[in-house]
């Protein structure tokens, strides 16, 4: 599953690049938001997949029984997934902010510090 | 000494704070610490004479072989005595000159920084200390030079020295690593005496180096051009900086440096060439001159060049001169600054042309400069006379090119006197001058350092022997590496070298008479050369540069957020690629895809229709749609494969994402098509080789596993040691807790970010309103 992941985010990582290099500022969030789920997703595969092995701790046992999923990665992921949600609620009202302000949302017409 | 040193420093800090003590008199209060460093290093006249060379040591840095590390002998003593004892009656006529003016606590300040780098310079017995020393000199100067900063044209010069002295710096500082590399020490008193340090094939290296940084801070051609430039500053830093300290410290370095370096033939050929040319440019230019800053400027441009020409000679004969024409010229030099200061203090002009019979009106200062002046001429009974015969008498002992060298020296000589009379006698004697202001006597703190300082001169050359006893001997021991045995005196007898004197006092009596003249044919003649001088390709040089760097701004910086991106994404593509390809090569491996389930494959096939139909859809409600349906695809993805945290947070952040787009982006403009074909092709080409670029890498981390994973401390200290049964929550809130404050911080300033641009723009409309 690991290998079919590598070719899906590469996918992903292109079409994100993609979407930020357009000049529309609305494609450029959603360029940025399929960037941060590409490299959720490359984190979280790297590490190694492991199929319905949860990292829990069974009620009365010291050590999860037999091997389970790497809980490392997992808890990156998860603080990146919240950073990530931060961010583009940040861009977002920024873009909707410069759009007001500059009365155009072409990106290539945001090129002065002055407005 | 370490405190001898300091104490310039720290009474530099205190200044302006004893401004609100002393008030007028702060310049008689501040001269008492040179004053002081005077007695201090005239203690150690008995020693040094005696040969005793007296080290001091502090260790910095010595894990780097640099040391605050202090070597006094003959020649540290002798500079470090002129450094305080000029330096005592400058702040004393600063304090005059400057009276009133509303930044004189700055200038102390640096003028007291100044001094203490310059006696840190001239006492460091360590390379890097020295060249540290060396750079304080010229940052301070420039803040010296430019101090009249409301005005143009001397931030102008001070950039100048600045940028002239710097470079040379840079390449000092190259030139004293080699040297310290290749003498295997970076003490002083050690590389002078190292072996086979001119047989080590980065001696060519080192000797060009080392000569461009001294060069330039001693403006030698063809660098001499940001000296008299520099007389944009306050008269009291011309006196001192650019006349007896400052422009002085390359020719310490290469006097310093001359035992170690001065048996080799490139360090005479350069010495030599440059200095007797500098020596006669300056002359010459000096004798063009009409300014009374200029013309001593120039003249010291002159001295300067005789100086380098000297330590070049390399003679017995020429390092005495060099000892006895280094002190007589910082003092004569001097006085004559400060008297050229107090000209322009009382009459209101620095035009030569303009002054005429000042005697009667400003008799102390003539006197002064009378004396000053027959000692810039060279005539006896002033030390300066015993500094020229020594001079003419070394050029004539010259191994290399002794005649031409001979023919320099006496065109020198003889402009000389020309000028020594311009500025010593054209101002205070003959027809009264026209002048903006009725000129009367300096106050007493402008003439006391010219009348101590010349009759210092007049001193030294009625008893020669003073000088020679004290630090002259000393001295010249210290710049030949050995012990010289001479003595000073006014009557050597008829020789050749009286012969020539007498031959340039007629010459310069005669030039002297023509210096009225000569004025506009002179002037025409430097209007020609100004176009074509060393000083033409120092702007070129400047304006290319500022033109190189609009230019780079204008390309690098253009302000297009694409090209940026793709800037950045190219060079990652290129450098990581090029890294991977050569290292570990193509692997496009397909481990295990025969396991995948059908499920799975039918939401990687979801995820990839999501990524390009996003691409491709004209309306926003579709693209939208298009990333919640990725969103949720890699929360089952998350789920599937045993990160049930991570499926239940993607699952959450995903909704409130689609909320928050169709709140805001329905607000914005529909998509446009904005790109053209080139755009989209070239945009189209980045993505491919960026997306193809991370799934080798990754395929590549995949394949190889370099060590093993070090959750399995996590997994098994999660329950005995945090208590907590999911293990990813104990990492996040425990081993790694300070991560998540960081997060909880982030949000939190995104969250105030957010906030602070809608109350904005809520005042904004309050404001129309």
């Amino acid at each position: 599953m690991e290998h079919l992941m590598a070719y899906i985010i590469g996918i992903l990582f292109g079409s994100a690049v993609y979407m930020m290099l357009r000049r529309s500022i609305v494609k450029l969030v959603i360029g940025l938001m399929i960037l941060s789920n590409a490299a959720n997703l490359l984190i979280f595969t790297v590490a190694g997949m492991t199929r319905g092995a949860p990292p829990l701790i069974a009620e009365g046992a010291l050590m999860p029984e037999g091997a389970v999923a790497d809980p490392l990665p997992q808890a990156l992921v998860l603080t990146a997934i919240v950073i990530a949600f931060g961010v583009l609620a940040f861009a977002v009202v920024l873009i909707h902010r410069a759009y007001e302000v500059v009365g155009n949302d072409d990106l290539d017409q945001m090129k002065d510090t002055d407005t | 000494m370490l405190f001898a040193v300091l104490s310039g420093f720290i009474v530099a800090a205190l200044a302006p704070w004893l401004m609100g003590f002393l008030k007028d008199r702060i310049g008689w209060g501040l001269a008492l610490l040179p004053a002081g460093l005077t007695l201090y290093f005239a203690s150690f006249i008995p020693a040094v004479s005696g040969g005793e060379v007296v080290l001091q040591h502090w260790a910095w840095m010595p894990i780097l072989d640099v040391h605050l590390s202090f070597m006094l002998d003959g020649l540290s003593l002798m500079f470090a005595l002129l450094i305080s004892f000029i330096g005592t009656f400058i702040l004393i006529y600063a304090g005059a000159y400057l009276k009133g003016h509303e930044y004189l606590g700055r200038f102390y300040v640096i003028m007291l920084s100044f001094m203490a780098s310059m006696l840190g310079l001239v006492l460091s017995n360590n390379l890097i200390s020295l060249f540290v020393f060396w750079e304080l000199t010229s940052v301070t100067s420039y803040l010296l030079i430019g101090f009249n900063h409301r005005d143009l044209d001397a931030r102008k010069c001070a950039l100048q020295g600045l940028f002239v002295t710097v470079a040379g710096g840079l390449a000092l500082m190259a030139g004293l690593v080699m040297l310290g590399l290749v003498s295997g020490s970076f003490q002083i008193s050690e590389v002078l005496v190292a072996d086979g340090l001119l047989e080590s094939p980065l001696i060519t290296g080192i000797i060009i180096c080392v000569l461009l940084g001294t060069f330039t801070k001693s403006a030698q051609f063809p660098f001499h051009f940001w000296l008299p430039n520099a007389m944009a500053a306050p008269t009291p830093v011309s006196a001192y900086l650019h006349s007896a300290t400052m422009v002085k410290a390359g020719i310490y370095l290469m006097a310093r440096l001359n035992p170690a370096l001065g048996e080799h033939m490139l360090w005479t050929v350069l010495l030599c060439s440059a200095g007797g040319i500098t020596m006669l440019l300056g002359v010459y230019l000096a004798y063009s001159a009409t300014g009374v800053k200029k013309v001593l400027a120039y003249s010291t441009v002159m001295a300067l060049g005789t100086l380098t020409m000297l330590i070049g000679i390399g003679t017995d004969y020429a390092m005495i001169a060099f000892a006895s024409f280094l002190l007589g010229h910082s003092l004569y030099k001097g006085a004559l600054f400060m008297i050229a200061g107090a000209l322009d203090h009382e009459t209101g002009t620095k035009d030569l042309t303009r002054m005429g019979g000042l005697r009667k009106a400003m008799p102390i200062t003539a006197t002064a400069a009378l004396i000053a002046g027959l000692s810039l001429a060279g005539l006896p009974p002033l030390f300066g006379f015993i500094g020229k015969e020594l001079m003419l008498e070394a050029v004539l002992s010259a191994e290399w090119q002794s005649s031409l060298l001979l023919v320099a020296a006496v065109l020198t000589a003889s402009l000389g006197i020309a000028v020594a009379a311009a500025v010593a006698i054209k101002p205070f004697w003959g027809k009264v001058g026209d002048t903006p202001k009725k000129p009367h006597e300096a106050p007493v703190g402008m003439w006391l350092g010219p009348v101590v300082l010349a009759a210092t001169s007049l001193l030294f050359g009625i008893l020669p022997f003073l000088p020679e006893g004290w630090v002259v001997a000393a001295a010249v021991t210290s710049v030949k590496g050995q012990s010289v045995d001479f003595y000073l005196s006014l009557w050597h007898g008829i020789n050749l070298p009286l012969i020539l004197s007498g031959a340039s006092l007629v010459a310069g009596a005669v030039l002297y008479a023509l210096w009225g003249r000569t004025r506009a044919p002179l002037t025409m003649v430097n209007d020609v050369f100004s176009r074509v001088g060393p000083e033409v390709g120092y702007f070129r040089f400047m304006s290319a540069m500022t033109g190189f760097a609009a230019w780079q701004t204008r390309v690098l910086q253009n302000g297009v957020m694409g090209i940026y991106m793709i800037v950045l994404i190219m060079t990652t593509v290129v450098l990581a690629g090029y890294t991977l390809l050569s290292q570990y090569g193509l692997h496009l491996t397909l481990t295990g895809i025969g396991e995948v389930h059908f499920y799975e494959w039918a939401i990687a096939l979801l995820m990839v229709m999501a990524a390009v139909y996003v691409i491709f859809t004209r309306s926003r409600l579709g693209a939208v749609a298009t990333i919640g349906a990725l969103g949720f695809s890699v929360a089952l993805i998350f789920i599937l494969f045993s990160a049930p945290d991570l499926g239940i947070t993607q699952v959450l952040i995903e909704t409130l994402t689609v909320i928050l787009l169709v709140l805001v982006l329905f607000r914005l403009p529909g998509f446009s098509h904005y790109s053209s074909r080139f755009e989209i092709w070239r945009d189209g080409t980045v993505a491919v080789l960026f997306g193809g670029l991370m799934t080798l890498l990754m395929l590549g981390a995949l394949d190889t596993r370099y060590f093993e994973t070090i959750s399995g401390f996590f997994v098994e200290a999660s329950y005995p040691e945090a208590q907590g049964r999911n293990i990813v929550n104990v990492i996040l809130v425990d081993f790694r807790a300070l991560d998540t404050l960081g997060e909880i911080f982030v949000l939190a300033i995104a969250a105030m970010g957010v906030y602070s641009m809608l109350r904005l723009r809520a005042e904004v409309k309050d404001d129309r309103g």
